[in-house]
């Protein structure tokens, strides 16, 4: 039993991916109250050059192997779970993606080692570990402990600086091949989004248009910033009747409802026929020149202004 | 081929939730529970699987638990389609996803399945996901949040995409039976007529099978909260300048914009 | 030629073999006459399935005259009329995966004109029905099904929050459960009323009306449930009968003399369709029961306003009730009425019944502009777009559509949109002092 934190650490393309960089970050500034270091797990096949980037751990225990040259939910269990019952860490945090939800499962239900999922914030105090786990889309908190002081966590992507985790440095590399394999789950190819018309549900930054912008060719302004802050232009049911923009791209109750992390409402009065369509938006931000739009009962933070105005600024500021 | 698909039902959110007088879960009185989301597009998923073209049954496994409505859960399974329903066990309250897992995969042993579907999570999965958990208790092998489902026509393996942020997507190649945590299904959830329902809550036969045991999630809820949020929007003022600096800010603090390296 | 036509069978030949009339001999083969059939050169297993609906039997009655025609609302804005529906089926189309299924709106303007009295206000439901049972309905509506059926409303909201308005009303609004006496009027307050804030605006207006009048009344709050008369019209027959049990369930509960309902979508319902499941009772529209009150009303400021008003499909046209609110328009002091050239039995479809309120989306591909957009058009035309102009409804489902109408036609700022009790508790207000005009 160790009062090590370990990070299983992500990565694609031979980068370590931020979501890994927040965790380690966190996990460096708990592993004095664990009793313990931040260690990075490397999971690949010649991945110890990886080891590099991962500087804000104290050690890296790389395990190294042909079978896990790519991202596998087996490969990585059977990799992963005789190392953690081995070296017994009082944490083991991963991220909430798409592979973590896989292998943070796996191990717990392997190990019986507990599991506090879609955690925001994680401490260690006199009582030891407390995760503070998002629920219920958001509306509920939870502040859990570990039954026997252990446990693993997966966080949700953002809840942590990921700058802290990127720190340079030179930690002892350690590298072990797999203790086992499984190759029942196989990688096949790793697909990437076509450059066609977007779906506007997978995107997690959406900049919606509505009826405030005015003018068609005004939309340009808004395609603009929704390039520079990486999203994609999503509209308000008006935009799309007028043929300004795709069908595909409606938000609302008779187009497509969407969650991303950010919804910026541009000229968009908040119709509750929109609002279905959006309000489970982590962070909605409104610019409307009227103060009474309803969009703002639902936007955390509102601008009243003319977008045309602000559209260009924002462009101007972030595009850089 | 034998499909199994595993349900539940989750607080609706429709209704404001409220934390109970010992602040450590929900006040249940005013609960009312829908089927958790993706569990329906699970549904979807074993039901487009059989029909176009594979064949096979698709039977619906799903916790009895008392509070909210498993029977009128299973009957809009028949409702949909499915060929089979089973109620697992009984729970006066919606048990954990660890205790899930292991009752589930007590009646499992009972059933033959050649693929186990499920919603890749639900709201209320604090402990973490029934469909990995499952399928580690059974040594069966896993896949979640899945966009993508194809049946080799040989019935040994599934071919399915992984979704991961940003659209990139995994496609992998998974020895049968696995189980699937399913993100989206490639139709939405058909629709289930009101009469049909009815009708079934009164002649269908729901089977019932017996929970295995396990030991829980491990974890103590120290406290729930409902945590602030203003009714309001935060207003931001100024010229566009100050306007755009601020917004910026805001995004960069979530991880959006130059501030990221990326 | 060598084809061969089918031979299409008759029923019943009429023909006497002895017959004089005013001293005319018509015996035998000149008075022969033939049962219904259709005329047609196709199979008739279409047709014969949709009769065999009930409420289907009237579409073989067709002879394709083409009077539905230009009285079809969504005629003037598509390639659609009943006709068209009973040619298709005429010709073996299957109706189940055809979108024009859902292009009606059961205004009930063709059948109004028909002479053979084809209905497609039954004809619709009964197809729309075996639609739903395989599972072909639009996304869009069987969005509202799922939410109607989840939680008794087509928001998908919370039962509790259908007494939200109540705070800001400015009078006390009594829930019947907390009343614990029978009471005159149990107000059904309905479910757009309840939820949209545009609704919230009307409910709130009715409650100070009723007030003011002292009228007893209370309403059930959390209890009520949706009459999904539209739910029905749209396919939904089973999620209609099951809402209707609750209502019935809560109306048994309580004693009250009258219901009054804002909602002419409920009105129909409760009225037509209720008796017959069990639950009868006098059921009013406001209007209807605000008419006969209108004197009492004490009216403390003059509306100068060009008004022109809407009459619901299922108030008016399909249920007859035209004058009760003009009456009360009329009596408002100030208010200058003037009608639409589509009025009263004429009167022009918001687009919103049948289920239409929730396949704007769907219909969209198939219409050049909604019903409403239309509707507005004419209104404006009639009252006039110096922003003096009123389009006054008496229908929860259209403030909504004909606010958004409103913009979508462009006309934003020159006319708006209010229901009749808006307009007459205004007219109750003292009069406010000058205002600078606010966007509409």
């Amino acid at each position: 039993m160790s009062g090590d934190v370990f990070v299983i650490a992500e990565h694609r393309d031979g980068a370590i991916l931020d979501p890994t960089y927040e965790l380690l970050g966190r996990a460096k500034a708990l592993a004095g109250a664990s009793g313990g270091e931040a260690v990075a797990v490397l999971l690949g096949s010649d991945v110890a050059g990886l080891a590099g980037s991962l500087g804000t751990a104290a050690r890296v225990i790389v395990i190294d192997g042909p079978g896990l040259a790519s991202f596998s939910p087996t490969a990585y269990q059977a990799a992963l779970v005789p190392l953690v019952r081995e070296r017994e860490p009082a944490l083991v945090l991963v991220a909430n993606s798409g592979s973590g939800m896989d292998v943070a499962a796996g191990l717990s239900a392997s190990l019986d080692l507990p599991l506090a999922a879609y955690a925001i914030d994680l401490a260690i105090d006199a009582g030891g570990p407390l995760v503070t786990c998002q629920l219920y889309a958001g509306k509920i908190q939870a502040k859990v402990r570990f039954a026997g002081g252990r446990g693993i966590v997966t966080a949700v992507a953002g809840s942590f600086p990921a700058e802290a985790g990127q720190s340079p440095g030179s930690p002892a590399v350690e590298t072990v091949a797999p203790a086992a394999t499984d190759d029942r789950v196989r990688f096949v190819d790793l697909l990437r989004p076509e450059a066609g018309d977007v779906d506007i549900t997978r995107e997690s930054v959406l900049v919606s248009v509505g009826r405030g912008i005015g003018e068609q060719e005004n939309i340009e302004l808004v395609e603009a910033l929704a390039a520079a802050l990486g999203g994609a232009v999503s509209s308000s049911r008006p935009i799309a009747d007028l043929g300004w923009l795709p069908r595909t791209r409606q938000v609302g109750k008779s187009g497509l409802k969407v969650k991303p992390r950010i919804y910026l409402a541009l000229g968009i009065s908040g119709a509750p026929e929109h609002l279905e369509g959006m309000r489970g938006a982590d962070l909605i931000i409104a610019v409307n020149s009227d103060p009474r739009a309803p969009i703002f009962s639902v936007a955390h933070y509102g601008v009243v202004a003319d977008l045309l105005d602000v559209v260009p600024a924002l462009t101007a500021r972030v595009g850089g | 081929m034998d499909y199994v698909v595993l349900l539940k039902q989750v607080p609706d959110l429709a209704e404001e939730l409220e934390i109970d007088a010992d602040g450590t879960g929900l006040d249940r009185e005013w609960l009312s529970f829908v089927a958790s989301e993706w569990d329906e597009y699970a549904l979807e998923e074993a039901l487009l699987l059989r029909d176009q073209g594979h064949g096979g049954t698709v039977t619906c496994l799903a916790l009895g638990v008392e509070t909210g409505a498993v029977d009128e859960l299973l009957a809009t399974c028949l409702a949909r389609g499915a060929d089979r329903v089973v109620k697992v066990g009984s729970f006066q309250v919606p048990p954990d996803s660890h205790t899930a897992a292991a009752a589930f995969a007590g009646a499992l042993a009972h059933i033959h399945y050649d693929l186990i579907l499920t919603g890749v999570q639900a709201i209320d999965d604090l402990d973490g996901q029934v469909g990995p958990l499952v399928a580690t208790r059974l040594d069966l092998p896993h896949v979640s949040v899945v966009t993508h489902i194809a049946l080799a026509h040989h019935h040994t393996t599934v071919t399915v995409h992984q979704e991961y942020a940003g659209g990139v997507v995994a496609e992998f190649e998974a020895t049968l039976p696995a189980v699937l945590g399913v993100q989206t299904s490639r139709e939405t959830p058909r629709y289930a007529p009101v009469s049909r329902i009815r009708q079934l809550m009164k002649t269908a036969t729901i089977e019932a099978l017996a929970a295995g045991s396990g030991t829980g999630s491990g974890l103590v809820i120290e406290a729930m909260t409902i945590p602030e949020t203003g009714s309001t929007a935060e207003m931001i003022s100024g010229n566009s300048q100050a306007i755009a600096e601020r917004i910026a800010t805001i995004l960069a603090e979530r991880g959006i914009g130059p501030a990221v390296a990326r | 030629m060598g084809r061969e036509l089918p031979i299409v069978k008759v029923d019943q030949v009429f023909e006497l073999a002895e017959a004089v009339v005013d001293g005319v001999d018509i015996s035998g083969h000149w008075n022969r006459m033939f049962s219904q059939r259709s005329v047609t050169e196709y199979p008739t297993e279409a047709m014969d399935w949709v009769t065999s609906l009930d409420g289907g039997e009237s579409l073989r009655d067709c002879y394709q005259c083409g009077k539905c025609v230009p009285v079809c609302p969504v005629n003037h804005v598509g390639d659609y009329g009943p006709r068209k529906l009973n040619a298709k089926v005429l010709r073996g189309n299957n109706l189940l995966d055809d979108p024009d299924l859902w292009l009606c709106t059961t205004c009930g303007n063709c059948y109004r004109v028909c002479p053979k009295e084809v209905n497609p206000l039954r004809i619709m439901p009964a197809i729309r029905e075996q639609a739903v049972l395989e599972g072909k309905v639009p996304d869009e509506l069987s969005d509202v099904f799922r939410n109607l059926q989840k939680s008794g409303n087509p928001m998908g909201e919370s039962p509790r929050k259908r007494i939200d308005w109540v705070a800001e009303a400015g009078v006390e609004v009594p829930l019947i459960s907390q009343l614990g006496r029978p009471v005159d009027v149990l107000w059904y307050v309905s479910d757009y009323t309840s939820y949209h804030p545009r609704g919230k605006d009307a409910a709130r207006a009715m409650a100070r009306v009723l007030t003011a009048l002292g009228v007893d009344f209370a309403i059930l709050g959390p209890e009520e449930r949706s009459d999904a008369d539209s739910a029905r019209l749209a396919g939904e027959t089973g999620l209609f009968e099951m809402l209707a049990e609750h209502n019935i369930g809560t109306f048994r509960k309580y004693e009250f003399k009258r219901l009054v309902v804002m909602d002419p979508h409920a009105y129909n319902a409760f009225k037509n369709l209720y008796p017959e499941l069990g639950w009868e009772g006098e059921v009013l529209h406001y209007t209807q029961f605000l008419a006969p009150l209108v004197d009492r009303i004490e009216f403390r400021s003059t509306i100068e306003l060009d008004v022109t008003y809407h009459d619901p499909c299922y108030l008016g046209r399909n249920n007859g009730e035209f004058d009760a609110p003009r009456r009360l328009l009329s009596a408002i002091p100030g208010v200058r009425l003037t009608e639409m050239p589509h009025n009263r039995a004429n009167g022009y479809c918001c687009g919103g019944g049948g289920g239409g309120m929730w396949l704007d989306g769907f219909v969209a591909d198939h219409v050049s502009e909604r019903l409403s957009e239309r509707r507005v058009r004419e209104a404006v035309d009639t009252v006039g777009t110096d922003g003096t102009g009123v389009l006054s409804v008496a229908c929860p489902y259209e403030p909504s559509r004909f606010e958004d109408a409103v913009k979508s036609t462009g006309n934003d700022g020159r006319i708006v949109v209010r229901d009749i009790v808006e307009l007459i508790d205004e007219a109750m207000q003292p009069p406010q002092p000058p205002q600078s005009p606010q966007p509409g």
